[in-house]
């Protein structure tokens, strides 16, 4: 497609025997916020770092704004930017340091560096910290450092391996505020999590991983509506919850009236990317 | 051309950065080593002993400034960037940005370097307030700068290699420490049966050591020596590359 801004043909990486991911057929379209949705080990940073170049596909193919990740890989790396699960800033520089290194390795010009560096500080309010060794800094400025750094080269692509992973809700929600932020002012972002809200929240389309393989490709709503947009769990004793889905409420309705009545517990309530999920492999996203 | 220097540039900038922050300290912690072995050897042990005609205090000399441009150079280039690679994962920043391979290793080498200059300097200047007779000229700067460069590449591989922190300081133990007792350091070579002396001759340090104390003593050059330090030098900057490109696999 003409404004597909990252495609995968069939791509495959194998470590050794273990094939982390399969047979990978994705495009994510210029400008919106994807999501890679999938349970630890699923392949999501493996594919993430087969598009970032540090790794190269066993077979297959991927194009970055139209650069091979194989073949162009210098190009691929000019159009995006990543902030990675893992923190991983430079612990012996501090926040600004950090910043001017990346702005450096990317080929920016001292006062280009310089501007750019408290424009985006001040973008994400940390230009009290720039001083501060990063250790000195919570989790949470922490990512949003890492966020800024990824885009000083003012990449077209944006991408977030857990975002929020380790950060507590008040913080996560303010980092989706700048996500949601950042894709409104022109960056497309492809997002991995393993957090259902997250995706709901934030992705317009969403791809969902399992063992290596992608399952399922769409906008979230059309991936609930497959599966029918509402859910009926029903709890009874001994037995495991029993999950129903329907295409609307009153369907949902009309089924709970005509249950037994020794269930102890019936829920009515819209389905979620995470019972699109559970019916496709047996399996619950989070199992922690 | 000039986007490799301006890239190895920005990669040697960021241990620059963290050598200003510490350069006292690491500075006088690099001094420790070659004072004692100064005091101990040079004055306590080798008052009265004398090599090829020199004094031992003239002969310990160069070979100690051998023997810490060797270990400084090696943990210089080779210790941020084991942690950063292994443990603090911050190693990919590096590997995402459009730069050269070359610019990397090269960039990473060269704080070696710079350290292990700094260091051999500021022992020569103690060696040469000691024995003014010790020559300082190209030479013997080619020679030092040399080997700063082999083992800065040296510990650039083991960096690139080591699976774990104990690798190394396990290469610490069973090849530095080795050579910087063996390698015609403190004694000379002319005392060790023919058969070890052909094993030390294997040895980098035994090259830059010979080449150091030649340049220094005036005493014939071994043109030989030098090679072999260069080749030492090409063999690891080479084998770090080849390492580095395999790793993206």
């Amino acid at each position: 497609m003409l404004n597909d801004i990252i495609v995968t043909e069939n791509l495959t990486k194998n470590y050794g025997k273990i094939g982390a991911v399969q047979d990978l057929n994705l495009n994510v379209h210029s400008g919106e916020t994807f999501g890679f949705l999938g349970p630890n080990g699923a392949g999501k940073t493996t594919t993430i770092r087969v598009l970032t170049t540090l790794t190269k596909p066993t077979s297959g193919r991927a194009w970055v704004n139209g650069f091979d990740v194989v073949k162009e890989p210098d190009n691929v790396k000019k159009e995006f930017g990543i902030a990675q699960q893992h923190m991983s800033l430079d612990r012996d520089l501090n926040v600004k340091e950090n910043l001017q290194l990346h702005a450096r390795l990317h080929h920016l010009e001292s006062s280009e560096r310089k501007r750019r560096i408290v424009e985006l500080l001040d973008y994400v309010e940390l230009t009290e910290q720039a001083d501060r060794m990063v250790m000195a800094l919570s989790g949470g400025m922490q990512k949003r450092v890492m966020i800024v750094r990824a885009l000083i080269h003012r990449p077209n692509i944006l991408f977030l391996d857990e975002p929020t992973v380790g950060l507590d809700a008040q913080t996560r929600r303010r980092l989706w505020e700048l996500i949601r932020r950042l894709n409104r002012d022109g960056t497309t972002i492809f997002l991995t999590t393993h957090y259902i809200e997250e995706a709901e929240a934030l992705c317009q389309r969403v791809g969902i991983i399992h063992q290596g393989r992608l399952i399922a490709l769409g906008k979230p709503l059309e991936l609930r509506q497959k599966l029918g947009l509402f859910t009926v769990e029903t709890l009874a004793n001994n037995t495991d919850t029993q999950y129903h889905y329907f295409s609307d409420r009153a369907a949902a309705k009309s089924y709970v009236q005509n249950l037994p009545p020794e269930l102890k517990t019936i829920i009515i309530r819209e389905s979620n990317l995470e019972d699109v999920f559970v019916e496709l492999t047996g399996q619950k996203v989070s199992e922690d | 051309m000039l986007n490799t220097l301006r890239d190895t540039y920005s990669v040697l900038w960021v241990d620059l950065r963290v050598l200003r922050r510490h350069w006292l300290r690491t500075l006088a912690t690099s001094l420790v080593n070659p004072l004692l072995y100064l005091v101990a050897f040079g004055y306590g042990l080798g008052s009265g002993i004398s090599f090829e005609g020199y004094s031992y205090l003239e002969f310990v000399i160069p070979g100690i400034i051998a023997l810490t441009a060797m270990t400084i150079s090696f943990s210089g280039a080779g210790q941020k960037l084991n942690v950063d690679r292994l443990f603090f994962r911050s190693f990919d920043e590096c590997l995402m940005s459009p730069i050269s391979l070359y610019s990397l290793i090269i960039g990473k080498a060269l704080i070696g370097v710079v350290r292990g200059l700094i260091s051999s300097t500021a022992f020569l200047l103690v060696g040469f307030a000691i024995s003014p007779s010790l020559k300082i000229n190209i030479l013997f700067i080619t020679v030092l700068v040399l080997s700063c460069f082999v083992f800065s590449f040296f510990g650039v591989l083991v960096a690139f290699l080591a699976k774990s922190h104990r690798d190394m300081s396990t290469v610490s133990s069973l090849v530095l420490l080795p050579m910087t007792f063996l390698s015609g350091t403190f004694f000379s070579l002319s005392q060790i049966p023919e058969a070890l002396r052909i094993v030390l001759y294997l040895l980098p340090l035994t090259h830059s050591s010979q080449c150091l104390r030649a340049a220094t003593l005036g005493q014939p050059f071994p043109w030989l020596s030098l090679l072999a330090l260069l080749g030492f030098g090409v063999f690891f900057f080479l084998a770090s590359m080849k390492v580095l490109k395999k790793a993206s696999v």
